[in-house]
């Protein structure tokens, strides 16, 4: 390797204007990161387009931008949620992600070896994933402009032929599943929010579910609805599902899984589990008689294990979510009106 | 979950629903206040009302910290932020609360002005230590829960030479708000608020105690049953005042004995004293002006006073027109019989305060109930 000069020493730099200048700090910063933790042979090609064949079908294009605080958390950060964010929304049209490309906004004075740390992160979980980062881009922004650094990346995939998932297949009669419990990510990201820190066991279940969908519209190609619960949790998914539809549900508080450690957090800050963020789960929607082979072959797959059903759509024009309680009455999930917010009283 | 899922039991909830439909006498009609928020948020949370026989209603009471704070004061933490220019410190939940012409925090924070959310007391003297030449207000706001943690700051920063840190106090008192809501109707109520008995706060008796309930409960002879946030502390408070109902009994009576006693937190009460001092009168949302319902800072602590180090303009503060939470505030009317509920007024775009926090009577049966209410067509408008 040639010699580094002292901008670009991961152990005690930071990011300064010239790394966005275009200059020979750019190039450096270029090849000593990017292209050496993310090498693969498109990416070598070394062009600002990236070229490759893709198979015949119809393709899926997603993009998916983060930006988010802290950037280092139990279970994950900024990098591998940036992979899997873009591989799960490919991935809920029922589609095999193909390619992703990366694009990096990093604030001055950022330190490069917290950059080498996400960039090695991404560059795992993009191996783990089987998804090459073909290409990508950098701008470096004026201290006080940007947050540390953010990472907007889009992955491009394939649909089989007979698979055709869509938000609008949802009707009256069909079952809602989960693939597992709900909150994991939302409540470790706010245990190491400044000012709210807690001790907790809690890590985010970020991962890249891929290969579960691919196993799941194996198994069943009619699957109806797939999505993933992220921001706004699985309340404002299903409601966004509802309304698109113009369908209701109803759910059965008890069968949504929730660990034990999650409830007690939200608990104690007065949030509902429901509506925090997953970065690892998934939501389907069924045809009745599918449920059974549908659970099954979730369940045999490692982020499947807890898969559980958790209600059945319902007519209702008005598109409300409801929900039997664990206490026996009844009531809506509802949007969530802004953000969470811990209680006062 | 332990320790909570025990007060969410299924089976327990239907042993009590089946007490209470036997020991309600079919003939009259039972009107119970819910005080606090918190108890309107659990019995919409957990579809309480399902469990209750037809002769139950509850009316729910002004108990929403965030939803009595009259216009006037929002209005003040804008001009404070605004006007002079400093670091405006506010719970989360006040936030979204529309002042006049519809400007809340969050409005003034786009525009410019440095508000910040924060979590605790705690987080505001934080930020007054960080940025020495600021200066940081707390806007203080809360029934006697939040009271302490408020009096315990003013006595941080003074313990530590803060000079930069102030707190805008609102703070207010459940008390003379229940005395209030049985002794002066409002004119403006077609019929008198019908209540039968109360639902006494939980997190505030806590602080107070049982005792200060005690003078209103045989002045008014009203019954009280301090009653815990879970919606079996519900269940069994409402057993608990249809059994003194039916006897004509009119006690304070204790159902959340693992927390409240009857002296309350003695230590923190001499805290708020040592602190703060009762006003004569405080204006209230809906309650109008209600004479020794609220604090201020003590004479001795006037430099952490943000009202006193700090001129505030006179002005026209107006709630948004034809919005009811007044007359909800006061149980004298439902959110559904308000024109602009689930209209013009949602949780994302609140024309009022019981709108937005999650405590208010509207956020709460527009979040969780509207399937119960016949508000279909008022949804389909929407």
């Amino acid at each position: 390797m040639n010699k580094i000069d002292d901008r670009l020493s991961f152990r005690t730099g930071s990011v300064d204007m010239t790394h966005g200048g275009g200059g020979r700090a750019m190039a450096e910063l270029i090849r000593d990161l990017f292209h050496r933790h993310l090498s693969n042979p498109i990416l070598d090609q070394g062009h600002d387009a990236a070229r490759f064949r893709v198979p015949a079908g119809r393709l899926v294009m997603s993009t998916d931008g983060h930006v988010i605080s802290p950037l280092f958390f139990p279970g994950g950060d900024i990098g591998s949620l940036a992979v899997h964010g873009t591989l799960n929304d490919v991935a809920m049209a029922g589609a095999r992600p193909l390619y992703m490309t990366a694009g990096f906004i990093l604030e001055e004075g950022f330190p490069l070896a917290d950059l080498e740390r996400i960039v090695l992160s991404m560059a795992h979980a993009a191996r783990e994933a089987n998804v090459p980062i073909v290409t990508g881009d950098t701008k470096v922004v004026e201290k006080g402009k940007g947050d540390g650094v953010f990472i907007t990346t889009t992955g491009l995939g394939v649909v089989p032929d007979d698979v055709y998932i869509a938000v609008g297949n949802a009707r009256p009669g069909q079952a809602i599943l989960v693939s597992g419990s709900m909150g994991d990510h939302g409540v470790a990201i706010l245990s190491k929010r400044e000012n709210l820190e807690f001790e907790t066991e809690i890590r985010s279940d970020s991962a890249a579910l891929h290969t579960l969908v691919a196993a799941m519209v194996t198994e069943v190609p009619g699957i109806a609805v797939l999505r993933d619960p992220t921001r706004g949790g699985l309340a404002a998914t299903l409601n966004e599902i509802a309304r698109t539809a113009r369908v209701g549900m109803m759910l059965d508080e008890a069968a949504i899984p929730v660990k034990p450690d999650v409830a007690a957090a939200c608990e104690l800050l007065g949030l509902d589990p429901l509506y925090v963020a997953n970065e690892g789960k998934l939501i389907c929607l069924c045809e009745a008689e599918d449920t059974e082979r549908l659970l099954e072959v979730m369940r045999r797959h490692p982020l499947g294990a807890q898969a559980a059903v958790i209600g059945e759509v319902v007519e209702d024009e008005n598109g409300l979510v409801r929900m039997k309680t664990g206490f026996g009455g009844q009531r809506v999930v509802d949007w969530l009106a802004g953000e969470q917010l811990p209680r006062i009283c | 979950m332990k320790y909570v899922d025990e007060f969410r039991d299924r089976n327990l909830a239907e042993k009590l629903a089946k007490a209470i439909a036997t020991e309600a006498d079919p003939s009259r009609h039972y009107y119970l206040m819910e005080f606090c928020g918190g108890h309107t948020h659990a019995i919409f949370r957990y579809g309480v009302q399902d469990l209750m026989p037809d002769n139950v209603t509850f009316v729910h009471g002004p108990g929403c910290p965030v939803c009595v704070l009259p216009v006037r004061r929002l209005d003040d933490a804008v001009e404070l932020a605004e006007r002079h220019g400093v670091i405006l410190c506010t719970y989360g939940d006040m936030m979204r609360v529309p002042g006049t012409k519809q400007r809340s925090l969050i409005r003034a924070k786009a525009d410019g002005a440095d508000i910040r959310m924060i979590y605790s007391t705690a987080d505001a003297l934080k930020i007054a230590r960080d940025n020495p030449d600021r200066e940081v207000v707390f806007f203080a706001i809360g029934f006697e829960t939040t009271t302490p943690p408020t009096a315990v700051a003013i006595l941080q920063a003074e313990a530590e030479g803060l000079t930069n840190f102030s707190v805008f106090c609102n703070h207010v008192l459940t008390p003379a708000a229940i005395g209030h809501v049985l002794g002066s109707p409002d004119p403006r109520d077609l019929e008198q608020v019908r209540i039968d008995g109360f639902l006494g706060p939980s997190h505030v008796s806590a602080v107070i105690g049982s005792k200060p309930y005690e003078a209103g409960a045989e002045l008014y002879r009203k019954p009280v049953v301090i009653c815990g946030f879970e919606p079996l502390d519900v269940m069994q408070s409402v057993l608990m005042l249809i059994r003194q109902i039916n006897e004509g009994r009119y006690e304070v009576e204790n159902q959340y004995t693992r927390v409240v006693t009857r002296e309350g937190n003695t230590k923190a009460q001499a805290l708020v004293d040592k602190v703060m001092e009762r006003r004569d009168e405080f204006e209230w949302r809906g309650l109008g002006t209600v004479p020794d319902s609220a604090l201020k800072i003590r004479e001795c602590y006037a430099a952490f006073d943000a009202e006193k180090r700090f001129a505030v303009s006179e002005k026209q503060s107006r709630e948004v027109k034809s919005c009811e939470c007044p007359a909800i505030l006061r149980g004298a009317k439902k959110p559904t019989d308000c024109k602009l509920f689930g209209t013009v007024c949602t949780p994302e775009n609140p024309m009022g305060s019981c709108m937005v926090s999650s405590e208010g009577a509207c956020a709460a049966y527009w979040s969780y109930g509207r399937f119960r209410e016949p508000a279909k067509k008022k949804e389909a408008a929407a």
